[in-house]
This record gives structure tokens, sequence and C-alpha cells, in this order.
């Protein structure tokens, strides 16, 4: 059943992310992109981690997606397709793939079965936000801070003086 | 005696998955509660939709000193099987430039948005139809994904004004997104979970004998339940907040091109998230399922809570027919200026309230709190002066 | 459901990432496949969390949170900038932007 669940996740996932990295429309590839990352939330909830899945629609299909839609509507000129497709990032991108299956397959240690564990309640991950990890939160919230000033400051239009 | 009355719709779902418990693996037992569970979600909030379709026009009506729809059934209620034939044997247009996949898929997500934040609330005792641990995280990432929905709505209508309306849509549900999270933080920070179970089982208590420990009636959970009142509104694009769908500005927004069966899926999903979001309302700050006094608990948990749900949603229909459109820039301006501030102070007041002991001085202290915040920002946020002195002119 | 099949997984999503961001030519396509290439690297951190020998810290969980906030982040600030550039040149697509001065 498990089995089963991960690998309609998986062709789901692969299936929008290839569209999303090869269709020529702009929105419809932009649009596969939002829901690549349902089926990524998707996988987060089989491995056990709910908190981080739902962070991750949230933000990147709550937040990034419209970004980038927005993007490409203000950024279009009347031409839908995009041109150009270099055929050496394919490639470059089947010799990666090779190098790190690879050492995958070779080794051994990763082909254990998956053993048995407790979930991780949210309040744990609050509790280790604000113990241990607390000195990266507030960098963290101070990097969202100067992003945040600094887009608004790049797409400001300059006041005519 | 009250209490089998409570869970009789456990006890009939026990019983319909009798036949299944000894001989079916596990998995199978797990998908069918689900699906009964979602079934029981759609029959009772697609009824409710239907219901409440006609009796907003009812009352609508009669605040505006008229009769509602009146002819097809008694007192007009079966107006909604009316409407559904209508709808459905309408021709569905669909403009020749359009991008179909995208312009079919839109309605789809946003009303499966709305019905999948259906389900992590309380609805009664034991009467959750998904417990999950981050179940409030769960209900904003799924309404979070209706923006998107929006935009593909306007997007793929190939049409000017489908797009400007889907732009103010995502500009007005963004903006108030953030006061609706934050002023969810406050309750999850005093319960110390994300789960709505809990969140309900913490006010549950009564001082005095009759009072509730409802959130809704300290100082910061009054302020917090009003502004998140408020950005429920704009996220449902109610009326005063109905900017993208206002038919005298600009026809239907997003929804100009659609017809027949796909505009009440849109209809429905507006709906349908209205009643996601003032049941959340009643889960956080007015004690979900819990009976007001402890003498009316023998009153079952689910009749309370749609009890609660019906007013919350009179109040909706209420500010519908009373208040007129507000235009973007007062709406954006409210949004970033003073609903926003007001959210962090109802988190650093409860903070104070939780910190001063929960007893009188923590009340005093919180009020304290908001008081000075809003009184300051009142003085700040000096709206008098932008608008010009109204000039009357009569015919002569 | 062995790790392994789970690293495959990731460093397929990696590659089509590496393949947007290599050879499309458009500013943000190439935002895409950067974003693939980091949600494929939060798939690998949760993944060794789950198949680590218990009783096992919160470090991967940790990460990956960390990670999609500073992802989002560098969305927002490189769509800015692919938003100031088009004002500037008219133009989204990177071969054209060979010119240093403004």
């Amino acid at each position: 059943m498990n089995t089963v669940a991960f690998t309609i996740v998986a062709i789901f996932t692969l299936t929008f992310a290839l569209a999303a990295a090869t269709n020529p429309r702009l929105m419809h590839a932009a649009l596969s992109f939002a829901v690549m990352f349902v089926g990524i939330a998707a996988f987060f909830f089989l491995l056990g981690a709910e908190f981080v899945g739902l962070v991750q629609i949230f933000v990147y299909v709550g937040a990034v997606a419209v970004l980038i839609v927005f993007t490409i509507l203000l950024t279009r000129r009347d031409v839908e397709k995009t041109r150009g497709f270099n055929w050496s990032g394919v490639v470059i991108a089947i010799l990666v793939f090779a190098g790190l299956v690879w050492p995958i397959l070779k080794s051994t240690s990763v082909s254990i079965a998956p053993p048995v564990i407790k979930a991780l309640t949210v309040k744990q991950i609050g509790l280790a936000l604000m113990g241990a990890y607390v000195w990266p939160l507030l960098c963290v919230g101070v990097l969202l801070t100067a992003a945040l000033i600094g887009a608004l400051i790049l797409v400001l239009e300059d006041k005519r003086q | 005696m009250a209490r089998s009355v409570d869970q009789i719709f456990i006890y009939a779902k026990g019983w319909l998955l009798s036949p299944l418990a000894g001989r079916a693996p596990d998995w199978v037992i797990q998908i069918t509660s689900s699906l009964i569970n979602i079934a029981a979600v759609l029959g009772v909030f697609l009824t409710l939709f239907a219901l409440i379709s006609v009796l907003e026009r009812k009352i609508l009506g009669r605040m505006q000193n008229r009769y509602g729809p009146n002819r097809v059934g008694p007192f007009g209620l079966l107006q909604p099987v009316a409407d559904g034939i209508k709808m459905l044997i309408k021709e569905d247009i669909v403009p020749a430039r359009a991008d179909k996949v995208v312009h079919f898929l839109a309605p789809i997500v946003v009303a499966a948005a709305a019905i999948l934040a259906l389900g992590v609330i309380p609805y009664g005792r034991n009467m959750t139809p998904f417990v999950i641990d981050g179940g409030i995280l769960f209900f904003f990432a799924v309404g979070s994904t209706t923006e998107l929905a929006v935009f593909m709505a306007g997007w793929g209508s190939n049409n000017k004004f489908s797009m400007l309306g889907a732009m103010r849509a995502i500009a007005q549900m963004i903006s108030y997104e953030l006061p609706l999270i934050i002023t969810v933080l406050p309750v999850v920070m005093v319960v110390g979970s994300l789960n709505p179970d809990k969140i309900v089982s913490a006010q549950r208590y009564y001082s005095l004998g009759f009072v509730p420990h409802w959130f809704v009636l300290t100082p910061w959970g009054a302020t917090a339940f009003i502004l998140f009142f408020v950005s429920g509104l704009v996220e449902s694009n109610r009326t005063p907040f109905d900017v993208p769908e206002g038919e005298s500005e600009i026809v239907a927004g997003h929804m100009t091109e659609y017809s027949g069966f796909k505009y009440a899926t849109f209809f429905m999903a507006e709906y349908l998230g209205m009643f996601a979001v003032s049941g959340l309302a009643v889960t956080l700050f007015l004690g979900g399922w819990h009976a007001p006094v402890p003498w009316l608990a023998f009153i079952p948990s689910y009749v309370w809570f749609f009890a609660k749900l019906s007013i919350l949603l009179f109040v909706f229909i209420w500010v519908r027919g009373t208040l007129p459109r507000i235009r973007v820039d007062q709406m954006m301006n409210v949004a970033w200026k003073f609903m926003l501030p007001m959210a962090f102070t109802c988190l650093v007041s409860a903070a104070v309230w939780h910190y001063a002991g929960r007893r009188l001085s923590g009340w005093l202290w919180s009020f304290a709190v908001v008081a000075i915040v809003y009184l300051g920002l009142s003085l700040f946020l000096d709206t008098r002066k932008k608008f010009a002195p109204r000039t009357y002119r009569f015919a002569e | 459901m062995t790790l392994s099949i789970f690293l495959i997984v990731s460093a397929t999503l990696f590659c089509i990432g590496l393949l947007a961001a290599l050879s499309r030519r458009h500013a943000i396509f190439i935002l895409i496949g950067i974003e693939m290439m980091l949600a494929a690297a939060n798939i690998n951190f949760i993944a060794f969390w789950r198949f680590a020998p218990q009783p096992a810290q919160p470090t991967g969980v940790m990460v990956a949170i960390f990670s999609i906030a500073i992802a989002a982040a560098e969305a927002a600030i490189g769509l800015a900038m692919v938003i100031a550039v088009y004002r500037h040149f008219r133009t989204t697509n990177v071969d054209q932007l060979n010119q240093l001065k403004g």
C-alpha cells in the first residue's frame, strides 16, 4: 500500500517537473511548477514530516508560485511562447544524473528497511526552534526582512524629479 | 441518554463499518472510514449551501423591506432546486481563444480548496473528519491555494476585465491573509497546539459556575475575533469587500467568462469558504462545540456548533445588507496600516494575559495594551484630512 | 520503500531542475529550475532524517524548514531583479543580457 502510494506520487511529481522544465508555453509551465510542489509535499507526508509538507504548500504554492505568475504577467511582450532551448543542457543534466545515481546504487548502506519512528509533533518542532535553533530562526527573520525591503526597492519606479 | 444522542453519528458510522471489521485488511477499513467522513461533510455542507443561498436572499430582502423569493415551494425554500436546474441546463460557453485546460480547471481547484478546508474543523465531540496534528496550518495552506486558482480563472479567460479582476482579487486576498493568520497565533500560543481538537478542549472550563472560558471573552480574544471575522469577510470576497466580483465595476471580475455550472461552482466555493472561515472562528474563539453554560450541556454538541455557525453566517449576511462596497485603496490601507499592527498587539496582549496569571490583573493589563495601541493608531493614522469636506448640490 | 529509492527520485528531480536552469533561455525559468533543485535537496534531507538510526534528532526537519524559508526569500529577490532588468532592457531572454553597461 505504501509502495503504491509512493509510485503514484513519484510519477505525478516527475511528470509535472518535466512539464515545468520543457513546456514552451510560459503559463502552463508555471502552473505545472505549482502542481509539482503539491507532489513534493505528498512526498513529505509519506516520509512522516507533515509539518514541513504543510509549510511547503503554504509557502511555495501559496506565495512563490503566485509571485512567479505575476512576474510572468508583468514581463511579457505579446509573444506567448518562449524561444530558445539549449540542448547542451540536456547532456549535462544526464551526466549529472548518472553521476548521482551510480554511487546511490553502488553503496549498500542506503538499502536499509524503513524503521518505525514516532511522528514528529508540531510541539517538538516548536521546542527545537525556540531551543537549539533560536539563532538560525532570528537570522532567517533578519534575512526575510532584508529580502522584503530589497525586493520592494528593486521594483519601485524611479520618481520623476 | 444525552451522551448517546450526542454520539449518534459515531455509532452510525461504527454500524456501517461493522461488516468490514474483522474481515478486511486495515487499509480498506481506513479508506472506507475516510470516505464515509467525506460523504457526511459533503452532504451536510452542500445542503447548508443550498439553504443559505435562499435564506440569504430572503434575509436581504427583509432588510430591504421586501419579500425575498417566495414562489417556489413553501416560503420559497425550494428555490435552490430551481436555481440548480437552471444552472445545469444553461449552455456552457467557453471563449474561443481561452486557454481551455486552465479555464476548465480553475473552478474545480477553487471548490476543492474550500471543501478541503472543511475537513479539519471539529463539528462535535469526536466528530472531526480528519484529525491532523497541524490542522490550523492545513486550513491556511489550502486557503492559500485559492489565490492561484483565482488567477487561473482570470488568466484562462483571455479577457482584460477578468485579468484585472483576478489581479485585484489576489491583491486583496494576499493582503488580508496576513491579519487572518496572525490573529490566529494568540490562540495557538495560549493553547500550545495547532490541533483544532486541543484548541476546543482548552475552552471547556467554566468559572463562577456559568462563565465559559471561551477565548472571545478575553480582551485579546475579542480583538482577535473581530479582526479574524473581518479578514474572513475579505477572504471570501463578500460585500463590503467584493471588489473582485463587483457587478457595477468590472462585470463579474474573474468569473466573467464562466456560465452555467462553472459559475455555480464558483458561487458554491465562495459560500463553502464562508462556512469554513465561520467554522474556524467558532472553533478558535467561540468554544467550538461546548455549551455556553454547564446546565445546557445535555443538548448535543453538533447542535451547539451549528447554532454558533448560524449566528456567524447571519452576521455575514447582515453586513452584506448594510454596508456599501469599500474602495480598493481604502481596503489596502486598512489591511496594512491598521489590522496588521492590531494583530501583532493581540499577540503581545495574549502573552501579557498569560504571564500576568490569567486572572483579573491579567485581564486589565492585556486590555490596557490593546487600548493603548488602538488609541495610538487612531491618532497616527489620521484619515480625516484625506477626504475633502462634502459639498451638496441640490436641484434648483 | 528503501532509502535509495527516495534518493533516486530526488536525484531525478534535481537533474530536471538542472535541465530547466541550463537549457531554458527565459530568466524566470532559470529561477524555476533553481527552486526545483532546492526542493529536491529538501526531499533528500527529510529522507535521511526518516531513515536515520533511532532516536533521531529533528535536525533534518529543521534544516528543511529553514531551507524553504530561504528559498522563498531568494525567489522573491530573483523575481524582483527580473522585473527590474525587464524595465531596463525590455527583454527577459538571458542571451540578450550581454552588456555590462546599462
